[in-house]
């Protein structure tokens, strides 16, 4: 059923000290494909990682690489096929970039681990495919850990491997490092068609750069398939236990949960111009209701996340008058307004009788001051 | 471009270290040769090296050279047993005297020594350096039992010295048990020299060093993986397990070796090493293994000149020479580790 992958697990049992922890793993991935594992920490993606690599025992079942059965392979000739960037901050002692880069050529040097001419050009263009040129004469210790880790990225590079494992790279790094690493990522597995295996903390990354998500939760492979079945509805919500807060899986974003009570103000927003105010707002810990938005409104998702109160129309839908009428009711019991919309058309003319209402009631006040203020 | 111009500058540096190791080397074979006792002249020298009927040839071949040439290779073993301890457990001041190895195979041998001795029964070079074995084993399987249990470098060190300690009481202990006959040998022994070893011995020893030194040498490649940490070398190909016992074997056998014929020479095996990547610039085995030995020959000969000529005609131990100019290093490592923060 998976002659296709190139590394794939046939119903592995992972656990510490003979303990299982995940049993009856199939996982796999094919050449030219990322497949990358997410869940919980603790829910044992880097166990998973390590067994793959045979840094861990199995349990019960097989790992199959390029068609043959991990175990049973030599040290080398696995070391020519798959190759690992990991969590374990590496001893180099007085080693340069371009050594550590370097040690990736390990697999095909002689006896005495001598560098040959076309080795060297390995390591060189390694180097370069992860921008490391400026800096690969520097000592390794006294680099920044986002350059380490482009430094391991093309030590796994020099090692002309089929498949590279990487158990959560991108940790430590901000975001234009995180960026610049799955972009390296994504041009190795497009240019060289290798395989890679990833586990990733950030979702948003991992619905962006996967080619397939595999879940870890719950003591089990909780669910495997494409980033848009797996980022749907309040599946991640779920994977990750999350209780207080949301994650938005269309956009990849997360939100602190909203604050209730009554609402102290009306929000008036439409497209984007809410969610910097609804944002403040939650800050602030001042509860506020938000309107009138159609579900298609790209201030919806974090007024649904974040507001006491939500006035809404179905997506693309006009607002209708009993909505309208509701909303005013509501904008003059809570007796303070916010309108955060400029710009009125067709869709939203209600919203514009809303705004002149309040601002005729002189019930409008200015978004900062009244947050500056406390929200009284 | 870039890439060129650095690696000359290794390789001149490399070079250069090498060139400065060897003239050290020749010099101070000299050194020992001339000093002593009976000074010797130039042409003396010379006429004892080369016409074996010349009346100086007995004094620079069985007084001068029969201490010299074990100096050379007992220093090279210490100092490369301690490379190669220090690459085992990732710890820059592990050695064969740090971590109780040297105390172990000198309680061993004592024993055993007096066991053969009060039976009038003479002790082989091969039988002394056999139980110096066992008794490095021994202590070398405790330090291993220890260090699953504690990660922290320090630690591991403690528990190696108090280890030493233990076996040095015990050892005390025995020899107080010996006939008066031994106790002078089995005492000068116990301190550390290069005073009684005979050629026969120095045959011996260089049938066991010499290749043990070759093969750690053709063990370069998988050392310079095994630095970047154990799941890497793995995945570079290493057989871990095979890898690991080979380096424990070596540097059993290097320093039990040593301990057989000169007794427990401290901080050699700590010192060495690390005087030698700060000379080379480098942790490469490939440059440091011949380094090591290089270095830890000149450093044994350089405290032996000392031993033997500071306060003569009574002769210092090799051991307290060894252990004032190896000690400051040590303290020297530890405290830049301290100040750079690591473990």
């Amino acid at each position: 059923m998976n002659d296709t992958y190139y590394i794939s697990t046939e119903q592995m049992t992972v656990g510490y000290d003979g303990k299982p922890l995940i049993e009856h793993i199939d996982i796999g991935v094919r050449r030219g494909e990322i497949l990358t594992l997410i869940g919980p920490n603790g829910s044992g993606k880097s166990t998973i990682l390590k067994s793959m690599i045979r840094q861990l025992r199995l349990l019960a079942g097989t790992v199959v690489l390029d068609g043959r059965d991990m175990a049973a392979m030599k040290e080398r000739e696995i070391a020519k096929k798959l190759a690992i960037v990991m969590t374990e901050r590496i001893r180099a002692e007085l080693m340069s970039c371009w050594d550590v880069a370097a040690s990736g050529r390990y697999p095909y040097t002689g006896r005495l681990g001598i560098l040959s001419k076309e080795d060297r050009a390995i390591v060189d263009g390694a180097i370069e495919t992860v921008h490391a040129k400026d800096f690969a004469d520097r000592p390794f210790s006294a680099i920044s850990d986002g350059q380490r880790q482009r430094i391991l990225l093309a030590r796994a590079i020099a090692q002309q491997p089929e498949v590279i494992v990487l158990d959560e790279p991108t940790s430590f790094l901000d975001i234009k490092h995180k960026l610049e690493l799955l972009d390296i990522l994504k041009t190795m597995v497009r240019e060289r068609r290798v395989a890679v295996i990833v586990s990733l903390h950030e979702l948003d990354l991992a619905e962006k750069v996967s080619d397939r998500i595999v879940c870890i939760a719950h003591n089990r492979v909780d669910r495997c398939g494409a980033p848009e079945e797996i980022f749907s509805g309040d599946y991640i919500k779920s994977l990750y236990g999350i209780e207080s807060g949301s994650y938005n899986a269309l956009f990849g974003s997360i939100e602190l949960p909203a604050v209730t009570g009554t609402p102290r103000v009306f929000v008036i927003g439409g497209g984007g111009s809410g969610v910097p105010v609804y944002r403040a707002l939650q800050r602030a810990g001042i509860p506020f209701a938000a309107g009138v938005l159609p579900e298609s409104d790209l201030d919806f998702p974090v007024a649904q996340a974040l507001a006491a109160e939500l006035f809404s129309v179905p997506a693309f839908a006009a607002i209708d008058p009993e909505t309208e009428r509701r909303a005013a009711e509501r904008m003059r019991e809570i007796g303070t307004v916010v309108c955060t919309v400029s710009a009125f058309g067709e869709t939203n003319a209600a919203n514009q009788r809303l705004a002149k209402a309040a601002g005729d009631g002189g019930l409008l006040v200015d978004a900062e001051a009244f947050i500056g203020e406390g929200g009284v | 471009m870039k890439q060129g111009t650095g690696e000359r500058h290794t390789a001149r540096r490399t070079a250069l270290g090498f060139a400065l190791l060897a003239l050290a080397l020749i010099a101070l074979i000299f050194c020992n040769i001339i000093a002593g006792s009976t000074k010797l002249t130039v042409s003396e020298v010379f006429d004892g090296l080369f016409r074996p009927q010349s009346e100086f040839s007995a004094i620079v071949l069985h007084v001068r050279m029969v201490r010299i040439v074990p100096a050379i290779l007992l220093g090279g073993a210490l100092a490369l047993s301690g490379f190669l301890l220090q690459t085992f457990f990732a710890n820059p001041i592990a050695g064969p005297f740090t971590l109780g190895i040297s105390s172990g195979a000198k309680l061993v041998l004592s024993v055993t020594m007096i066991a053969f001795l009060s039976r009038g029964v003479a002790v082989g070079s091969v039988m002394l350096i056999a139980a110096s074995f066992v008794g490095a084993m021994l202590s070398m399987g405790f330090v291993l039992a220890i260090s699953y249990k504690v990660r922290r470098m320090s630690m591991l060190i403690i528990c190696g010295v108090m280890i030493g300690y233990i076996c040095s009481a015990v050892t005390e202990f025995v020899i107080r048990f010996a006939d008066d006959s031994n106790i002078v040998k089995l005492h000068d022994w116990a301190m550390g020299s290069f005073a009684s070893i005979k050629w026969e011995n120095v045959a011996v020893m260089a049938a066991v060093v010499i290749p043990a030194m070759i093969a750690a040498f053709f063990l370069s490649k998988p050392i310079g993986a095994y630095q970047l940490g154990e799941v890497y070398a793995e995945n570079m190909g290493v057989n871990i397990r095979l890898f690991r016992i080979a380096l424990i074997l070596l540097s059993g056998v290097l320093s039990a070796c040593v301990t057989a014929f000169a007794g427990p020479i401290s901080f050699v095996g700590v010192a060495v090493p690390h005087l030698m990547r700060r000379l080379f610039r480098t942790a490469k085995p490939i440059v440091i293994i011949p380094a090591c030995i290089l270095g830890g020959a000149v450093f044994c000969l350089f405290c032996d000149l000392i031993a033997r000529t500071a306060f003569a005609p009574n002769e210092l131990s090799i051991s307290s020479v060894t252990a004032v100019f190896g000690a400051p290093v040590v303290i020297f490592v530890m405290l830049r580790r301290q100040k750079e923060g690591a473990r």
